[in-house]
């Protein structure tokens, strides 16, 4: 019984203790209403290592080279690239989508997995929501040309294989996308 | 799986400890400066046990191996300096039977712990048996210990039982060392990754694997319920799903039968559900599935993305991430979806909530500045606490005490992709004693089991 008791105590001191160094804390941050002081930090916008001719390839944070790209048919790019935490189709993504649309109907036979990708500075289940959204966005606008939905399945990937393994903006860039495959 | 992964164990007799309790008390609320000297004495194994213990087991001396396992897992809370074996004056079984105290005063011990390993054979099969005491050397009174018997095989459990009862002893709160962590092995170069379910004790040891690399896996995690069991997500048939696997038998089964990706799974607290999201045209919502009657249910209504649900130890409450509001906050309503309310304001983002055991706080990942840390706040969002910053760090896990964090980091690489790492951390919740959980490869989304049963 004696026993219990000086436990018991014990756990009081602890939990004091607990209650103390909670307030105590010298790291806690003031909270605030403000929902926009949140916008000028994003999952991808980190701008640490200025890598050269980064302006000839990137608009934005949008990557616009054509290293990676590879071809879903000749003459037609396989993939499109996003801004960072986006899924907005830029006007060079959707030339390139209206030219896959065109060769898929053309090719009435051929389907497709259209996959999509994020690059590794977000949490890996959001990224993983992410790139369904990219690959749903590529795939809405195959659609609107002309290809059904049937044809066209879609596969994120979050930030599980990018493209380029480095770690800076220009690198990002080029993850951030999602790519047209051939599925049969 | 092979079966002997999950042996039994029989405790036999707790030893009668002396009634008063004069040891001194760890405050572990705050990062401890003055970790405790304590002496682990090799536990005593006679002769004839010894050699028979070496024939099953190839070791030549089990006690001293179980004495360094206690040893090893004390130090690593911070809270304890063991002493040097070298330094101890007195012989392990004697120490055992009766401490001289004056001699493990004079090394500057506080608390002994000895023991005894013995080989036993029950019904034509091999046993240890060990006895463990504790012992109070300022007040020169044993103060706790326990016997049991188990399988040899299962020997270093013993020690994280041991060092269970004397953490559980000294600072109140209950252990975590008989546990284990379930996370995702990696391998290979950062665009081909080669990824792996493994199984390990806390301490690193006993490393299993439980997929062979064939198909991408994430997010393990452990049932709270029963520690046979996990879930996690698979691109098996480049499908990806959840699955729920039992560790004993290898049966594994996909979670539902949805049109889309089911991914971030969590266990209810009792085992009985699981939430996890499912992304569909664009769009992810939460879901939550009743493992036993199949009912599946949509918890979340938005065209943002949901995702990364925890349930509260309670099971009343959910905290999950959303970009609702533009960029990733945490959120917390109810566990039938009712009463959203937004509890992250801080500046920065914030993702993957986690609610702690002790249902007081909740763990997160924030990206503030280029930088990642992993924090606690309250489950109303007051309260924010930043634990550690890093290049990128995520995924925190609780300790099923709720005084660790377990999470991964990632390296940066260079332009050749060299460089890149990801090794699992643990950090204690005073935000001290941050540490380099060792794994036999790259190592991510470890997941923490509750106290071992049988």
């Amino acid at each position: 019984m004696n026993l219990n008791k000086i436990l018991k105590n014990a756990f009081l001191v602890v939990m004091f203790g607990l209650i103390v160094t909670a307030c105590a804390t010298k790291k806690s941050v003031k909270t605030t209403d403000s929902t926009t002081s949140t916008t000028t930090t994003s999952a991808e916008t980190q701008k640490a290592d200025p890598i050269e001719k980064l302006d000839a390839l990137m608009q934005g944070d949008v990557y616009v080279g054509s290293d990676t790209v590879g071809e879903l048919a000749s003459g037609v790019p396989d993939r499109v690239f996003f801004a960072t935490n986006e899924i907005i189709l830029t006007t060079a993504s959707r030339e390139t989508l209206r030219k896959q649309a065109a060769w898929l109907r053309q090719n009435s036979d051929v389907t497709v997995v259209v996959e999509g990708h994020a690059d590794e500075r977000g949490t890996r289940e959001y990224n993983l929501a992410l790139g369904e959204r990219r690959a749903n966005a590529a795939k809405d606008y195959l659609m609107t040309y002309g290809v059904s939905s049937d044809r066209i399945k879609v596969l994120s990937y979050g930030k599980e294989r990018p493209v380029d393994s480095g770690s800076n903006p220009l690198s990002w860039s080029k993850n951030r996308r999602s790519v047209t495959v051939k599925a049969n | 799986m092979k079966k002997n992964l999950f042996l039994i164990f029989f405790i036999c007799s707790i030893l009668k400890p002396s009634i008063s309790f004069s040891l001194v008390e760890i405050d572990i609320t705050r990062g401890n400066l003055d970790p405790m000297p304590i002496a682990v004495s090799p536990f005593f194994t006679n002769e004839d046990s010894n050699i028979k213990i070496k024939n099953i087991l190839n070791i030549d001396n089990l006690g001293f191996e179980i004495s360094k396992v206690i040893e090893n897992n004390l130090e690593k809370t911070g809270l304890f300096d063991a002493i040097d074996k070298e330094a101890f004056l007195q012989k392990p079984d004697i120490a055992h039977l009766k401490p001289r105290f004056e001699d493990w005063t004079l090394i500057k011990s506080q608390v002994l712990i000895t023991g005894k390993v013995t080989s036993k054979i029950i019904n034509n099969k091999d046993y240890i048996n060990v006895e463990f005491k504790l012992w109070d050397v300022l007040g020169a009174k044993m103060v706790d210990g326990f016997s049991l018997t188990t399988t040899p095989r299962s020997w270093r459990r013993v020690g994280h039982k041991v060092s269970d009862k004397v953490y559980e002893r000294l600072t109140g709160e209950s252990g975590y060392f008989d546990t284990r962590i379930i996370y995702v092995s990696e391998e290979g170069p950062k665009t081909q990754r080669v990824k792996k379910l493994a199984l390990m004790d806390q301490d690193g040891f006993n490393t299993k694997y439980i997929t062979l690399g064939n198909e991408l896996v994430l997010t393990p995690r452990f049932n709270p319920a029963d520690d046979k069991i996990i879930t996690y997500m698979s691109y098996f048939r480049n499908m990806p799903r959840v699955y729920i696997v039992n560790l004993q038998t290898g049966e594994q089964k996909v979670v539902g039968d949805f049109r889309g990706m089911t991914f971030a799974p969590r266990f209810s607290p009792d085992g009985k559900k699981l939430i996890m999201s499912l992304a569909k045209d664009g769009n992810s919502e939460i879901w939550v599935r009743d493992l036993e009657t199949n009912i599946q249910e949509k918890l979340t209504d938005h065209p943002s993305i949901d995702t990364s649900p925890s349930y509260s130890p309670d099971g009343k409450f959910i905290t999950f991430n959303s970009d609702r509001s533009g960029y990733q906050q945490i959120y917390v309503m109810k566990s039938d979806g009712s009463k959203v309310k937004r509890i992250s304001f801080g500046k920065g983002i914030y993702g993957t909530p986690v609610w702690s055991p002790r249902g007081d706080l909740i763990a997160f990942t924030k990206l503030h500045k280029g930088k990642f840390f992993i924090g606690v706040m309250r489950t109303d969002g007051t309260g924010e606490r930043l634990l550690t910053e890093n290049f990128y760090q995520e995924a925190p896990s609780w300790s099923p005490n709720g005084r660790i964090i377990i999470f991964y980091r990632e390296t940066k690489s260079d332009n050749d992709g060299q460089g890149f790492s990801a090794k699992l951390w643990s950090i204690d919740l005073t935000g001290y004693n941050e540490r380099l959980v060792k794994t036999e490869t790259d190592a991510s989304d470890p997941s923490w089991s509750s106290l071992l049963g049988n």
